[in-house]
């Protein structure tokens, strides 16, 4: 086994193992947490396939923004795990069920029977001077600038259903704004009315005679 | 570095209609204010410019653009011209709708837009990125459009459940593009078939690929057994736009069926066609049983929505021009008749009563007859009943599986017909043979929505007296 080989299985065993955490720990925070490490270890595994830059745009963008973000989502609002978990149990053997079927196919499919070297042969390497952000940043912009609009339409539709969703507005009426200058031209007219009553006498209460009494 | 501006004529209908949905998006906010309908004038408005280009451009011969990631051709402008004239339809019915149940909201107009763009987009979609973008940007304006009635238990619900679904749909979509693209090493659909065709590319990962493929594309068009949201989302949601996911989005699916299964893959014919029988027979099935079962009318729409689909997928499993053609003609009658059936329950609804009920329908004839009628023809249409256009939907479709030689899944087809003809027919009788339950007329509030609802009717009636034009322009375009 050569170092990278070491490496390599090192990561994917945190990012395998946190992934489980993930999913089966109680505490949402913690939860967020273990998702943060297999975002790491994940990076760890694209930049040992020469994708530097997509593996620091990973912990740049989701765990340094999209976790932090969701860490605040999460302290906020008060979650009952108890109530989230609650069909945990009952759905674990099927759902244990289909993932090792899914699994099993997986491993038949996506192994080096197909994908081995002698299928694919390993990319040369690259010169020390080989920029991944320009090969990356070249067809973005050039070949599938289409996509890249799309992509930007998709997100401002996005943007559109997530403030209609929970933007409330009040009806009109039960809204108060303050209306400095309509505050000050006041006429007293306006807000004290005056109001002819008939004189009432108040009966002093029964209790009250008593205490006089004692 | 030598790239070319590639040319923007193909794609100038999307464009235009990007830049205008843009525009109203920001002006709604002004207009919103003072003027209620100013949004959805503008919305229909925009649909006539980007129909008018469509048309204006219609090309007969295949256009690339975009470095291959955009096609254009007589498949595309005759389902975008289609999904205009839906959806223009859609949004007549849908402002009545949302004025009388009184969320009536700018964003709906505009995410209706928007989802004719995602439509429009996947329609022309030449690679597997452009596929899933347009297919995302349609199906979020669909889920905030099912959930914008904010306070309506029902209706969220329903929104969260599609979106669940949705994104696992997708997820599923998604791994069978990549195992693909791992056995071919390419994304552009041309590509992908000649690289099959070369026998190069490892057989077991692309079968493996393709079985997440056609998961994720049944989970869209809502085929059994991926179909669990259908009635659910078909029934929670408010029905104007029950009405929008139930009609033009189905042409955006069979666009993109076709473009997957068909230009992309017709390679792997013996490895997808089994999963499609074994899904359109389910679907037949299930479609036609279950709703027997249902009282409300939505929900019956969506069972019978799921044994369209069953249809649909018939005119795929033949796996020829004519079964693409036959099944391009079914999927047009059923978007036209989704529209007039669900049409009519969003116009006979008003504040505070969905009319959505089966039992509601009851004695409509004593009440109106004319709108008796109106809603005869439709179900008699669904349940494919001569001389309404349903019929030559059904007949086409099942002409093809059986030139295919599937004779025992058309025996099939034709038994699920008639059961299905029980329940469109149980509605036809509870309107001419029950006494109504409601007090007072039963009537449609506005003129407009009076002569939408007659016209689309008639039209299945004049397109089953005529079908030969539109069968001929589908059998043209593939």
């Amino acid at each position: 086994m050569s170092f990278e080989q070491f490496i390599f299985y090192v990561l994917a065993a945190i990012a395998i193992i946190s992934g489980l955490m993930m999913i089966t720990v109680k505490n949402p925070v913690k939860a967020a947490l273990w998702l943060v490490l297999a975002f790491i270890s994940t990076a760890g595994l694209w930049i040992m396939a020469q994708a530097e830059f997509l593996g620091l745009v990973l912990i740049l963008v989701y765990v340094g923004a999209v976790m932090v973000l969701f860490l605040f989502v999460v302290m906020m609002l008060d979650i009952n795990m108890a109530i989230l978990k609650e069909g945990f149990t009952r759905y674990l053997p099927i759902g244990a069920l289909a993932a090792i079927a899914i699994f099993a196919l997986m491993y038949m499919v996506v192994g080096p029977e197909h994908f081995g070297l002698d299928k694919i042969a390993a990319p040369a390497a690259k010169p020390a001077d080989y920029s991944n952000t320009t090969e990356i940043a070249i067809p973005l912009y050039t070949e599938h600038a289409y996509a890249f609009i799309l992509a930007a339409v998709l997100l401002l539709v996005g943007i559109v259903a997530a403030i209609a969703l929970t933007l409330r507005r009040r009806p009109s009426g039960t809204v108060l704004y303050q209306n400095i200058e309509k505050q000050n031209r006041t006429e007293k007219s306006e807000r004290l009315e005056m109001v002819k009553m008939d004189a009432v006498v108040e009966q002093p209460a029964a209790e009250d005679k008593e205490e006089e009494k004692k | 570095m030598n790239f070319v501006i590639p040319s923007f004529a193909p794609a100038i209908p999307e464009i235009t209609l990007l830049i205008l949905a843009s525009l109203i998006l920001v002006a709604d906010t002004f207009w919103s204010k003072r003027f209620q309908n100013a949004t959805y004038y503008a919305t229909q408005a925009s649909l006539l410019v980007a129909g008018y280009l469509v048309l204006s451009s219609f090309s007969v011969e295949q256009v690339f653009t975009f470095n291959d990631s955009f096609v254009r051709d007589s498949f595309a402008d005759v389902l975008k011209l289609f999904t205009v004239a839906i959806t223009l339809g859609i949004f007549l019915f849908a402002r009545e709708y949302l004025v009388q149940h009184r969320f009536m909201s700018g964003e709906f107009f505009v995410l209706g837009l928007f989802g004719v763009l995602g439509m429009f987009v996947m329609i022309s979609a030449n690679n597997f990125i452009t596929m899933y973008l347009g297919l995302e940007i349609m199906s979020l304006a669909m889920y905030a459009m099912i959930a914008l009635r904010k306070y309506d238990g029902v209706a969220v619900e329903a929104g969260m459940k599609y979106f669940v679904l949705g994104a696992l749909a997708t997820g599923m979509l998604l791994y069978g593009f990549s195992m693909i693209y791992g056995a071919t090493g390419t994304i552009t659909f041309p590509e992908m078939k000649a690289v099959i065709a070369s026998g190069e590319a490892d057989g077991i990962v692309l079968a493996f690929g393709v079985v997440f493929v056609v998961i994720g594309l049944a989970f869209k068009m809502g085929a059994v057994p991926f179909h669990m949201w259908m009635p659910d989302v078909y029934h929670g949601s408010p029905t104007a736009v029950t009405l929008y996911l139930g009609t033009a989005p189905k042409l955006a699916g069979f666009a993109m069926v076709y473009r997957l299964l068909y230009e992309a893959m017709p390679g792997l014919v013996g490895d997808w066609q089994q999963l499609i029988i074994i899904i359109s027979i389910l679907s037949m099935v299930i479609g036609s049983i279950v709703a027997i079962a249902q009282d409300n009318l939505k929900r019956m729409l969506a069972y019978s929505g799921i044994g369209h689909v069953g249809f649909l997928l018939l005119g795929v499993i033949a796996a020829t021009d004519d079964g693409f053609s036959a099944a391009m003609f079914f999927i047009i009658v059923y978007a036209i008749t989704g529209v007039a059936g669900f049409g009519m329950i969003t116009a006979l609804s008003r504040t505070g009563f969905e009319f959505d009920r089966v039992a509601d329908f009851k004695g409509l004839n004593a009440k109106n007859p004319w709108l008796a009628l109106m809603m005869l023809i439709v179900m008699f249409s669904m349940a494919g009943i001569p001389p309404f256009v349903g019929f030559w939907a059904k007949i086409v479709v099942i002409e093809e599986v059986v030139k295919a030689g599937f004779t025992w899944i058309a025996v099939i087809a034709v038994i699920t017909a008639v059961i299905s003809a029980f329940y469109y027919l149980r509605v036809v009788k509870s309107m001419y043979f029950d006494k109504s339950e409601i007090q007072g007329p039963v009537e449609i509030i506005s003129p407009a929505l009076h002569w939408g609802v007659s016209f689309v009717a008639i039209l299945l009636l004049a397109l089953g007296l005529l079908p030969g034009s539109l069968i001929d322009l589908c059998y043209l375009s593939i």
